[in-house]
């Protein structure tokens, strides 16, 4: 095994690492020049169309009358907060699904989403709190949702049918606390309730959108710094940790970093239905093998909720939250998964 | 010359203790094999060996230096281990999981280099898994498979390798190409091979060391014309049999002797006196 020979076989494997880094970065790419349409097209639809040079006029700090207010205070911020909320959604479902090798064990199925929009709810309705307050309880309580379906579902080892199983018993427990707390405030509306129900970006301002955007930044970042430890993870953790993974402290820091993710966004956004569990899957579809797809994940989920938006609001006959369009997605999907694992006799 | 001792160790999974009192000095760049019967304890033992487990009692001594003061990267650059039933994920293709050999060798200051590329290119070819590097590893046959995780443990390029039944799925061929792979490896590089056999006569054939483990406890260690005999094959897997010495190489070979069909005029009690 000398160190000149097998340059052949070396020089293959460096051939099949370069195409396939150039066909992801050129997935990435596609990707994000749909993420720039679909902030296009939030942008300029409206009552009434604002035409592209009104647009590039006004985001150049120009003043058009009748449009700049619309284009400024509610359609960029809505833009905006659905791409950063997206990518945060995106990322901590695939980070999830990764380390429990099992696409249904997504944080908006096992219930810490929505253990982090009860405490949202809560902080917002019953202790009439706002701001980054909010994101810290919501925080807070995914991580106690994490901590409490890890033990109820210690027995299992943790990947196992228990704890999707015992994760769905919690999400809708805790969607019941939040209809119950909804309906004890004063004013609810149906808006408030498909909000912390199924997600909507309605009403977004870019003040609300910065504590999601430092999530991200923090978060994101550090999955990413780590990622190889995260890789090697997929392998099992007997593998895993004879390659040298601190298992212990890899697992905790990437499962803390995800629910971060999740819950920063729910507390602004409510916990957009389903794409969290769907973007990991359709990025792993379109990017082939290969290391998970962290990256294309993330825009897969700022494309859901940008276009989920979209549909909801303009392409549809009345108008939906973006929960509510993702949801209708994500549902046939759910069902398809269960059915499956069923079938094939392996675990949920 | 790296060196691995178990010094009296007693190890377990929650209250319920698997290995009890065990002493062990692995030969250094020798080819242990351990052999004993089905949950006798010996994935625990190879899993205490790389750490994986925390013993209750005693130590894994690797260099003089108990491994739980060694930092998990420095380990798994020095011992490599292949568990018995690794996971394959899906979505990932040979190559990539040959390259995983590679991740203790990386680091915030060590980038991949040419010479990872060429440790993965050489494992591939060892074992002969090289033209099927851009295959997806879940689509490959358990024999294929069970040959690109071997590919993966020499990628890491330790001094020691544990491997857990490493010819498990695999036809007698490639089992024999596998641990003649294994014998040039020790040879070629002085690294030092401990695997767990169920084949006693490969174990015998390919191994300078043969460990026998019953219910946990060192049974007989030595070599293998003093630990595969009658007496240890019936007290560690309650099977009678004959041990003739193997025409070719001269190494014990051992024939099990069933209730049916093991010939005329042979019955059990012959044998075990
Ligand atoms: N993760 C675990 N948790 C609890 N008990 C375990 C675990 N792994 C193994 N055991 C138990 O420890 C005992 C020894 O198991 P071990 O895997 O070491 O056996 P083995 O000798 O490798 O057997 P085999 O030849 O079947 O692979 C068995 O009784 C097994 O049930
Ligand atoms: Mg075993």
């Amino acid at each position: 095994m000398s160190s000149v020979a097998h340059t052949e076989t070396a020089a293959w494997i460096v051939a099949l690492r370069v195409a396939r880094r150039k066909a992801r970065l050129r997935l990435i790419a596609i990707m994000l020049g749909l993420v720039v349409t679909g902030v296009g097209l939030t942008l300029v639809t409206g009552p009434s169309m604002t035409t592209p040079s009104e647009l590039l006029r006004i985001l150049a700090g120009y003043d058009v009358p009748g449009a700049s207010f619309s284009v400024r205070e509610l359609r960029l911020p809505r833009a905006v907060l659905s791409i950063i909320a997206g990518m945060s959604f995106g990322l901590g479902g695939v980070i999830f699904q990764t380390l429990l090798r099992n696409p249904l064990a997504s944080p908006d199925i096992i219930g810490i989403s929505a253990g982090a929009s009860a405490a949202a709810v809560f902080a917002i309705v019953v202790l009439g709190w706002d701001g980054s307050a909010v994101s810290i309880l919501a925080v807070i309580a995914g991580m106690a949702v994490a901590l409490l379906i890890y033990l109820l579902a210690w027995r299992d080892g943790v990947a196992g049918a228990r704890l999707i199983l015992v994760g769905i018993g919690l999400s809708a427990m805790l969607d019941s606390m939040i209809a119950y707390v909804l309906s004890r405030a004063p004013a609810w509306t149906m808006q408030d309730a498909l909000r912390w129900l199924t997600g909507s970006v309605n009403g977004a301002t870019l003040a609300e959108a910065l504590p999601v955007l430092l999530s991200l930044t923090i978060f994101g970042g550090l999955l990413l710094a780590r990622r190889d430890n995260l890789e090697a993870m997929r392998l099992g953790d007997d593998t895993a940790a004879a390659l040298g993974v601190p298992l212990a402290r890899e697992k905790l820091l990437a499962v803390m970093a995800a629910v971060g993710l999740i819950a920063v966004a729910t507390a602004v956004s409510g916990p957009i239905a389903f794409v969290a569990f769907l973007s990991g899957p359709i990025a792993k579809r379109i990017t082939g093998p290969g290391r998970s797809p962290l990256i294309a994940a993330a825009l897969v989920g700022a494309l859901l909720v940008l276009l989920g938006d979209y549909t909801g609001q303009h392409l549809l006959a009345g108008r939906y939250p973006v929960g509510v369009v993702t949801g209708a997605l994500g549902a046939p999907y759910l069902i398809f998964l269960i059915i499956r694992s069923h079938r094939s006799g392996r675990e949920a | 010359m790296t060196t691995l001792n178990v010094e009296a160790l007693e190890a377990g999974y929650g209250s319920r203790t698997i290995l009890t009192d065990l002493d062990l000095a692995v030969p250094s760049g020798a080819i242990t094999a351990i052999v004993g019967a089905n949950a006798c304890g010996k994935s625990t033992l190879l899993r205490c060996l790389a750490r994986l487990l925390r013993p209750t009692a005693g130590q894994v001594v690797l260099d003089g230096r108990s491994v739980r003061h060694i930092p998990t990267r420095d380990l798994a650059r020095r011992l490599g281990l292949l568990p018995q039933s690794p996971i394959a994920p899906d979505g990932m293709t040979v190559a990539d999981l040959v390259s995983y050999g590679r991740h203790p060798h990386q680091g915030m200051l060590s980038r991949w280099t040419q010479h990872d590329d060429r440790a993965v290119a050489a494992a591939l070819e060892a074992t002969r898994t090289a033209d099927i590097a851009d295959r997806e590893v879940d689509q490959l046959s358990g024999g294929q498979r069970q040959r690109v995780w071997i590919a993966m443990a020499l990628a890491q390029e330790t001094d020691i390798l544990l491997l857990d039944e490493p010819t498990t799925f695999l036809d007698i061929a490639h089992q024999v190409e596998i641990l003649d792979l294994l014998v040039d490896l020790n040879q070629s590089r002085g690294t030092t091979i401990v695997m767990v056999l169920h084949d006693l006569n490969l174990a015998a054939r390919y191994a300078d060391h043969l460990v026998a483990i019953r219910c946990g406890r060192l049974h007989t260690a030595g070599s293998p014309e003093s630990v595969l005999t009658e007496r240890t094959v019936k007290e560690v897997f309650g099977v009678s049999c004959r041990v003739i010495p193997d025409p070719t190489s001269g190494k014990p070979m051992m024939l099990p002797l069933g209730r049916h069909r093991a010939g005329a005029g042979l019955s059990t009690e012959d044998t075990t006196s």
